[in-house]
C-alpha cells in the first residue's frame, strides 16, 4: 500500500492538500479523565491522529533501586498500536518509538515539580491509536493534561505542534502527506504561560531566519492548544458547579 | 548501551557555575571555545571509509562498510544509508552492558537526520541494478572515551569517515553483478557539522565536558550547512530553553561551524578546492 | 495587590492567583517574583474573614503527615513489623513496639496472628520524612485493628468534605443511615451498619460528595439525597 505523491502540496491559492491556509491548524479535541484506572489520563484528536495518555503517580519505584533519593523518577513510553498505521507497525518497540519516549519524557519533565515526589515515580503512558503526522505532539497535548488530571504539581501545562516546510513556505501543523512528501518537520514544545521551549528538533533544510519565524508561529498556536487544554480540564469540574 | 543517571555533586555545579559567572570556564576556556581538536582518517583499512576524532579527550571513532542489497520500496532508485551508534560501556563508567539505550539511538537518528536533510550522500549514485539492487551504507559511530560532547565528535568522524570511503566500481551482465577492483570516491557534497550548545543556569557554552554535561539544565544540538543553514536541531535533557535562547545557540553554532568546516577540509585536502556543488 | 481568582474558582497548573497582600496566599501555590500561580489542578478557597486564600488539588495521592489518623491495609508480615499500604506512594511500617506495650517474643506466626495480611487497621502516623518510610501506632486507644465493614477510597483532599464544617456532613450520615462511619485522612472510610441497604446508600452517598466536593451547598442536596432514596 505505497502512498503516491501529491501532485503538489500547495495551490495556486496557497491552499493545502486538505485545504488548509500555511498558518491553520487541523481541528483539536481534547477530553480529560476518561481512563478509570490511571490516575490522570487524556484522549486527544489531533487532525486524524487519536491519541490516549494514561499518568501514574506518584508511586512505589519498581524496581526499588532505581529510586532517586531526591526527586521522582519519571518514565514516559510512546507507542504506536499496530493498526494506527497504514503498513502494520510491528509491537516490537522501534528505533523511532525509543528516540520519541526520550523528547516527549524531556518535553514533559520540566513542567514537574519532580523535587516534590523523593523515592517515587511517575510514568506517563501515551498509544497512538491512529496516527497523521504530528503524533508526538499529540503525545505532549495529552500527556500533559493526563499528568494536570493526576493532581500532579507543575510549574504549567506543556503544549506542542509542528511546523513544517513545503518548498520555502512554512506550514503549520503538518499532516502525514506533508511530513513524508514536503521539506522539512519542526516539532515544538513550549510551557505556555512561561514562554520556555522544551521540545525542538527539526529535519529538513532551514535559514536562521526561517528558525525564528517558525518559533514565532508555533507560539501563536501553542497558545490556542493551550487554551483547550485548560477548557478540558476545567470542564468536568464546571459543569457540576453550574448544575447547582 | 544505556547512560546511566548520575548527577554532579551539587558542590561541583556550584564552583562551575562560579566560574562562569566571572565568564571562565573551569579549564580556562571562553564559552564559545572547542577544547583541541584532532582528526585522523582511514585508520581502519578492513572499513570502506573510516575515521577518529578526539575532541579534548572525548574520543569517538566511525567506520564506513558497504554492501549490495534492496532499496527501500517507496525509493527503488536510491542507495541506503544507515546510522548506528553505540555507547558502549568501553567509554565510560556511565555506559551500561545491554541493547541499544535511547541515547545510543538518539544520537544515530540525530546525525542520520541531519545528513539526509542536507543530502551529504547523493545516495543516488548508489544505484547499481535500477530498482532492484543498489548499495547499502552502514555507517557505524563507536565513542571510545566519554569526557563530553559526544555528538559534535560523532559527527566529525561520521563525516571525515565518509569523505573517506571509497566505493568500489562495478559491472552487471544480464542481472549478474561483478564488483570491481577499482574504486572511485563516495559522492559527498553539502557538508553537515554538527554543534551543541550546554544550558547551564543562563549561560549558553559549546563543547561542553562531562562535567559540564552533567550540570547542565539542557543540550539544544544544530546541524549546520557551509552555507549557514540549519539541517537538523535536536533539544535534548529536562530542562528548557527560552526562544531568545535558541535563536542565540544557533548564531553560537553557526558560527563555530566555520573553523570546524575548516579543520575538516584541511584534514581530506579540501582546503584549496572551490566548495562542492550544494544541492537544495 | 491584586488577586486575579475568585472564591470556588477552578484553577491549572502554572495559572496566576495574584500577588499576596491583605490576603495570604496559601496551598499548592508556587511563587515567581512577587506573584504567586498555581501548581496543581485545583480549586481556590477564600476565607475572607481569615484573609486566606488557598489552593487546594482536585485529586491526587495521600502524602503522609504526622499526626494523621489512616486507614491502612496489611500487605506484609515481617518478623518484628508489618507493611502497611496506606494509600500512599509510601508504603508505611508498624513495628511490633507500636502495637501493644506487652512484650512479645518475636516469632513470624505470632505477629501474623495479631494482625494478619489483608487485615484493615486504623492507625496514626508517628514519623514521617521524605527519607524514610512513614511510621505507624495503633496503640491508642480507638486505633486498632478494623474487624468488619466496607472500604470505600476517595481522593484525600475531599476528606474535610465529607467530614463537613464542625462534623455536620457526617452526623448527618450517620444519623439518617445509622451506619458507623470510619474515616482515615488518606482518603479511606470505612463504613459499618447492619442494613446492606443502608450501606449501600452510604457508599453511593460519599461517592457523590466526591464528585461534587467543589461545589457550594452540598449539605442540603445530599440531605435531600439520602431522604429521596430512603422512601422508596
Amino acid at each position: 500500500m505505497k502512498k503516491t505523491p501529491p501532485e503538489r502540496l500547495i495551490d495556486e491559492n496557497g491552499r493545502r492538500i486538505d485545504g488548509r491556509l500555511p498558518d491553520e491548524m487541523r481541528p483539536l479535541r481534547i477530553e480529560a479523565g476518561v481512563l478509570k484506572n490511571a490516575d490522570g489520563s487524556a484522549y486527544v484528536e489531533l487532525g486524524n491522529n487519536k491519541v490516549i495518555a494514561a499518568a501514574y503517580g506518584p508511586r512505589e519505584v519498581v524496581p526499588r533501586h532505581e529510586a532517586l533519593p531526591d526527586r521522582a523518577v519519571f518514565r514516559c513510553r510512546y507507542t504506536m498500536l499496530p493498526f494506527s498505521v497504514d503498513e502494520r507497525k510491528s509491537p516490537q518497540p522501534s528505533r523511532r518509538e525509543v528516540e520519541l519516549s526520550k523528547v516527549i519524557r524531556e518535553a514533559l519533565a520540566p513542567a514537574i515539580f519532580l523535587q516534590e515526589y523523593p523515592r517515587t515515580a511517575i510514568e506517563v503512558y501515551i498509544n497512538i491509536i491512529q496516527a497523521d503526522g504530528g503524533t508526538r505532539t499529540a503525545s505532549i497535548i495529552a500527556g500533559a493534561v493526563a499528568l494536570a488530571d493526576a493532581g500532579i504539581s507543575m510549574r504549567d501545562l506543556v503544549a506542542a505542534i509542528a511546523v513544517g516546510k513545503i518548498g520555502d513556505i512554512l506550514v503549520l501543523d503538518i499532516n502525514g502527506l506533508e511530513d513524508q512528501f514536503g521539506d522539512g518537520d519542526m516539532p515544538i514544545a513550549m510551557m505556555p504561560s512561561r514562554g520556555e521551549i522544551t521540545l525542538l528538533q527539526a529535519d529538513g533544510v532551514y535559514t536562521p531566519q526561517q528558525i525564528e519565524e517558525a518559533i514565532k508561529l508555533a507560539q501563536k498556536a501553542i497558545q490556542k492548544i493551550y487554551a483547550e487544554q485548560v477548557r478540558a480540564l476545567k470542564s468536568k469540574y464546571e459543569a457540576i458547579k453550574e448544575s447547582e | 548501551m544505556s547512560e546511566e543517571r548520575i548527577y554532579l555533586p551539587s558542590i561541583k555545579r556550584d564552583v562551575i557555575l562560579a566560574s562562569l559567572a566571572k565568564g571562565e570556564r573551569l579549564d580556562g576556556r571562553k564559552f564559545d571555545q572547542y577544547r583541541e581538536i584532532r582528526l585522523e582518517k582511514g585508520i581502519v583499512g578492513k572499513a570502506e571509509g573510516s575515521a577518529r576524532v578526539y575532541i579534548g579527550s572525548t574520543q569517538v571513532i566511525a567506520g564506513v562498510k558497504l554492501s549490495i542489497g534492496n532499496p527501500f520500496p517507496d525509493t527503488p532508485n536510491e542507495g541506503v544509508q544507515i546510522v548506528n551508534a553505540e555507547l558502549s560501556p568501553l567509554a565510560s563508567p556511565l555506559f551500561e552492558w545491554g541493547p541499544p539505550g535511547e541515547e545510543d539511538i538518539e544520537l544515530a537518528r540525530v546525525i542520520d537526520r541531519g545528513l539526509r536533510s542536507a543530502r551529504t550522500v547523493d545516495l543516488s549514485k548508489l544505484v547499481i541494478i535500477p530498482g532492484t539492487k543498489v548499495w547499502t551504507l552502514y555507517i557505524d559511530i563507536y565513542p571510545l572515551d566519554h569526557d563530553g560532547n559526544i555528538i559534535d565528535a560523532a559527527g566529525l568522524a561520521a563525516l571525515l569517515a565518509l569523505l573517506d570511503t571509497k566505493v568500489p566500481k562495478t559491472t552487471v551482465d544480464s542481472g549478474k553483478i561483478t564488483v570491481l577492483e577499482e574504486k572511485e570516491p563516495l559522492p559527498v557534497t553539502n557538508l553537515v557539522i554538527y554543534v551543541t550548545v550546554a544550558k547551564i543556569d543562563e549561560y549558553l557554552i559549546l563543547d561542553p565536558t562531562l562535567e559540564e554535561e552533567l550540570a547542565a539544565d539542557a543540550k539544544i544540538t544544530f546541524g549546520v550547512t557551509e552555507k549557514g543553514e540549519i539541517c537538523a536541531i535536536q533539544k535534548s535533557g529536562e530542562g528548557s530553553f527560552k526562544p531568545e535562547e535558541v535563536l542565540k545557540a544557533r548564531d553560537l553554532a553557526i558560527n563555530a561551524s566555520k573553523q570546524l568546516f575548516e579543520a575538516v577540509k584541511k584534514t581530506v585536502g579540501l582546503a584549496d578546492m572551490p566548495q562542492q556543488a550544494q544541492q537544495a | 495587590m491584586p488577586i486575579y481568582v475568585k472564591d470556588r474558582q477552578i484553577v491549572v497548573p502554572g495559572e496566576a492567583i495574584g500577588e499576596q497582600g491583605k490576603i495570604k496566599i496559601e496551598g499548592h501555590v508556587f511563587r515567581i517574583g512577587k506573584k504567586y500561580y498555581s501548581k496543581v489542578l485545583g480549586v481556590v478557597t477564600i476565607n475572607e474573614d481569615a484573609k486566606v486564600l488557598r489552593v487546594i488539588p482536585l485529586k491526587g495521592k495521600y502524602f503522609p503527615v504526622e499526626g494523621h489518623t489512616v486507614i491502612g491495609k496489611i500487605i506484609d508480615v515481617g518478623f518484628t513489623s508489618w507493611d502497611v499500604d496506606i494509600n500512599s506512594p509510601y508504603t508505611a511500617v508498624l513495628p511490633v513496639s507500636e502495637v501493644t506495650s506487652k512484650p512479645v517474643t518475636i516469632s513470624r506466626t505470632d505477629l501474623s496472628k495479631i494482625l494478619d495480611v489483608g487485615d484493615l487497621i486504623l492507625a496514626k502516623i508517628v514519623s514521617f520524612d521524605l527519607n524514610k518510610d512513614p511510621v505507624l501506632t495503633i496503640k491508642e486507644s480507638k486505633l486498632g485493628k478494623i474487624p468488619r465493614g466496607v472500604l470505600v477510597e476517595i481522593p484525600p483532599q475531599k476528606i474535610p468534605r465529607i467530614i463537613g464544617k464542625k462534623g455536620s456532613m457526617i452526623s448527618m450520615i450517620k444519623e439518617m443511615l445509622g451506619v458507623e462511619l470510619i474515616v482515615g485522612q488518606n482518603g479511606r472510610i470505612v463504613i459499618v451498619g447492619e442494613d446492606p441497604y443502608k450501606v449501600e446508600l452510604a457508599v453511593l452517598t460519599i461517592r457523590k460528595i466526591e464528585s461534587e466536593a467543589h461545589t457550594t451547598g452540598l449539605t442540603d442536596r445530599i440531605k435531600k439525597f439520602i431522604e429521596e432514596r430512603l422512601r422508596t
